[in-house]
């Protein structure tokens, strides 16, 4: 007689913990005809808690050095690596081929390794010292915007998804994801990767559910400081623009594909979810332009 | 405190006015579109006056949809037949002419800019008008330099920008809009604030005589009516704003679900914070010049005080001296310090605040000066025993108002400075290096000025966090808004 499988409990990863969604609620997406599991159908309530764990997570965050950062998001490649067959497998189980679902799972993994490379590296790319004519030394350097919501690929659930964290986090942002609706399997098994990744909890926060239902809550919340929407239907777009409008967050648009070609791996992605602070400082008598006070 | 000079008696200073017959107005002015002044189809025109005496300077066009459109549509056609196609060292050479024309007549629009919004001429001609003329200088050196600005990528220009400016820098803010729009090789439309736009017509007389291609830059005159005409025009394919966060919001919506780019430089609610081991009567020059320059009609401005308990009393001495200190009166006047308020409407606001301010329990204090009979005037004004929940303490007066609140620790100081919806600038006091980095670090505001305040120039980008809207004016981050790349 043959064994009987285990099946999994798939759950949401909030403030680096498993929950079931605080609603209760399901739903069972499908693929070739085979539902995939009992998912979280995440409420506003969850996106909610998992903003303020991205927000109590966010400033000790961009304190950690960037050399720190950089390893951080190295370890989450190394365990990725590691569980590579479940990620194949999730991805097939999904509907992929298995040489596209091994590519997919390849370039995710070096992804990660990329933008682990740029975490002490894009500040000088962006920063500048600013030759002002008062005597003053003046210099302008990026700063993470803060909690980003993200509305993750429909059809990429494995490389899209990481495709947008790893920049996110890479310059210093914590995050609240919704994944792929239809494809969510990678995006829960992504979150155990990286509950064992020394990334600190509340720095990524993945729900799964229904994105129309949802769409709103996240262009609307006041505590959340930019948004990337992935995808490109234009009602959902000016929905989103219009909810930003309240606390200004910035909206970022990114199209639904693409993501096995190298637009995404640039350092504008991060530079993106970066602020521009300049500091002023008087300095004595630069040559004759006197003292700047 | 028994010696101290009466800066209303023996301390006045002979008059210094700055003569006024050397410039050249028109006593009415129509739309400038297509590189030729045009008369509004409506043949509608309000007046614009000297808030200093509440005379009438001159008739300034009204702008409707059909002068908007004229407008659009000779920025759209310079663009798509001369402008994209030039290249970016004659776009550059272009720009140079405004500098060096600005610079020519820098007088004649220093007394104009003191005029008509009330700045005194100090200012004007020491600040506004020479960084104007910077600004289009600096930029016109980026126009054939872009592919160096950003490393890897391919910048091209946008096409058509709407541009809508301030009245409290009223040419700065004109320049700072400009000169990067131009050097990124897209063509303007841009509609100054109705109780400032003389400069603007004077920059068209500039842009017709250093030959600029005809409709390469427009502007249109009106009021915030116009501004929604060109914000919302199909052709145009960015919006640039300086201005208040609530219209700011409004043209946000109005832009929602479309391609059009946008800037937004918005309002503030500066925190300016001094420490015990600050160098104090530096500190107090920096609160005076943070919340009393331009009349405090400064979106950067340091309108929140917060001061470290162990010097409170100290520094709140020094500065009440230093506010009785400050000549109020005559923009014209070369000794002035704080000119006319800009309008009779912002005067309302500022005073309806001061109300706000005293009904909520904080402690009024203005200085003793005696106020000109005619013209919108406030005195230096500042609050003491301000809670942070109170209005004044939230919402930005855009007027000489100070709040002042203490403090004890560094934390509580970061925290109470960042409790606000906007982030547009902050100041920092204290002679150690250590803290200010500290400081400036955790301070969540696009300026940091340590040491210093509301120091501006056009190498250094300029903008807000937050609700201060977003984008950068200034250096090389002030090109971006103004390009895209594949």
């Amino acid at each position: 007689m043959s064994r009987i499988e285990v099946l999994k409990t798939y759950k949401i990863y909030i403030g680096g913990k498993f929950p079931r969604t605080e609603s209760g609620r399901y739903y069972q997406p499908k693929a070739n005809g085979k539902v995939l599991g009992n998912i979280c159908l995440s409420s506003r309530k969850d996106f909610r808690n998992a903003t303020v764990a991205a927000r109590s997570a966010q400033v000790g965050w961009a304190a950690k050095s960037a050399y720190n950062r950089s390893q951080i998001l190295y370890r989450i490649a190394e365990i990725l690596e590691g569980r590579r067959t479940q990620f194949v497998e999730e991805l097939i189980q999904q509907g992929s081929k298995k040489a596209q679902a091994e590519k997919e799972v390849n370039l995710s993994i070096d992804r990660l390794i990329y933008f682990a490379g740029w975490c002490d590296k894009y500040m000088q790319i962006f920063s500048a010292v600013n030759p002002v004519a008062s005597s003053h030394f003046n210099f302008s350097v990026p700063e993470p915007t803060g909690v980003v919501a993200i509305l993750a690929p429909e059809e990429s659930g494995l490389l899209g998804l990481v495709s947008q964290i790893a920049p996110t986090i890479a310059g210093g942002n914590t995050c609240v994801v919704l994944a792929s609706e239809n494809k969510p399997l990678c995006s829960i098994t992504f979150a155990e990767v990286l509950s064992t990744s020394d990334v600190p909890g509340g720095v990524i926060n993945i729900l799964t559910g229904n994105r129309k239902e949802l769409t709103p809550h996240f262009g609307r919340h006041m505590d959340v400081n930019a948004l990337i929407y992935c995808g490109n239907n234009p009602a959902e777009i000016k929905t989103i623009h219009e909810a930003a409008v309240d606390n200004l967050k910035r909206v970022i648009i990114r199209d639904g594909g693409g993501y096995v070609s190298d637009n995404y791996e640039s350092p504008y992605l991060i530079s993106s979810l970066q602020e521009t602070k300049t500091t002023w400082h008087p300095v004595e008598k630069i040559g004759a332009a006197g003292s700047g006070y | 405190m028994k010696n101290k000079i009466d800066y209303n008696s023996d301390w006045n200073l002979d008059p210094a006015p700055e003569s006024i017959g050397h410039i050249k107005l028109k006593s009415k002015y129509d739309l400038f579109i297509g590189g030729k002044w045009v008369k509004p189809k409506a043949g509608k025109y309000f007046a614009t006056i000297n808030p200093a005496t509440e005379q009438q300077i001159a008739d300034i066009a009204e702008a409707e949809q059909e002068d908007v459109d004229a407008a659009v549509k000779a920025a759209k056609k310079a663009y798509d037949t001369v402008w994209s196609k030039l290249s970016g060292k004659e776009r550059g050479k272009y720009i140079y002419r405004i500098a060096r024309l600005i610079q020519e007549k820098a007088r004649e629009f220093s007394v104009i800019e003191s005029l008509d919004s009330g700045k005194v001429i100090r200012e004007s001609r020491d600040i506004d008008i020479p960084l104007a003329a910077a600004h289009f200088f600096y930029y016109a050196g980026w126009a054939d330099k872009l592919e160096y600005a950003f490393p890897n990528r391919q910048p091209k220009s946008l096409g058509v920008a709407a541009q809508i400016t301030p009245w409290n820098f009223p040419m700065l803010m004109i320049a700072w809009k400009i000169a990067p729009a131009l050097a990124a090789g897209n063509t303007v439309v841009l509609k100054p604030a109705e109780t400032t736009s003389l400069t603007a017509l004077k920059l068209a007389e500039v842009i017709q005589e250093a030959g600029l291609p005809d409709g390469v830059v427009n502007i249109v005159t009106g009021y915030g009516k116009t501004g929604a005409m060109m914000v919302d025009h199909k052709d145009v394919a960015k919006v640039a704003f300086t201005g208040s966060t609530g219209v700011g919001k409004i043209i946000m919506k109005a832009i929602a679900g479309t391609n059009k780019k946008s800037t937004m430089e918005l309002g503030g609610k500066a925190a300016n914070i001094i420490f015990e081991d600050a160098p104090l009567d530096q500190a107090v020059e920096g609160i005076i010049n943070g919340i009393y320059f331009n009349q405090g009609h400064v979106c950067c401005a340091g309108s929140r005080l917060f001061v470290q308990e162990s010097v409170y009393e100290v520094v709140l001495r020094k500065l009440k001296d230093r506010m009785e200190s400050l000549y109020v009166g005559n923009p014209m006047d070369k000794n002035t310090d704080i000119g006319a308020i800009n309008s009779k409407k912002q005067l309302d606001v500022i005073n309806e605040y001061i109300k706000i301010g005293k009904t909520e329990g904080a402690e009024i204090y203005q200085t003793k000066c005696t106020l000109p009979k005619k013209g919108y005037w406030c005195k230096p004004t500042l609050f003491t025993n301000v809670a942070q929940s109170n209005r004044i303490a939230q919402e930005e007066i855009f007027g000489p108002v100070l709040a002042i609140q203490t403090f004890r620790t560094i934390d509580e100081v970061i925290t109470k400075a960042n409790n606000t919806p906007y982030g547009l600038s902050a100041g920092v006091w204290t002679d150690k290096g250590s803290k200010i980095f500290n400081l400036t670090s955790q301070l969540k505001a696009g300026v940091v000025w340590a040491n210093t305040y509301n120091k501006f120039d056009p190498t250094s980008p300029f903008g807000g966090y937050k609700e201060s809207g977003h984008g950068r004016e200034g250096g090389l981050h002030g090109l971006e808004p103004y390009l895209k790349f594949d």
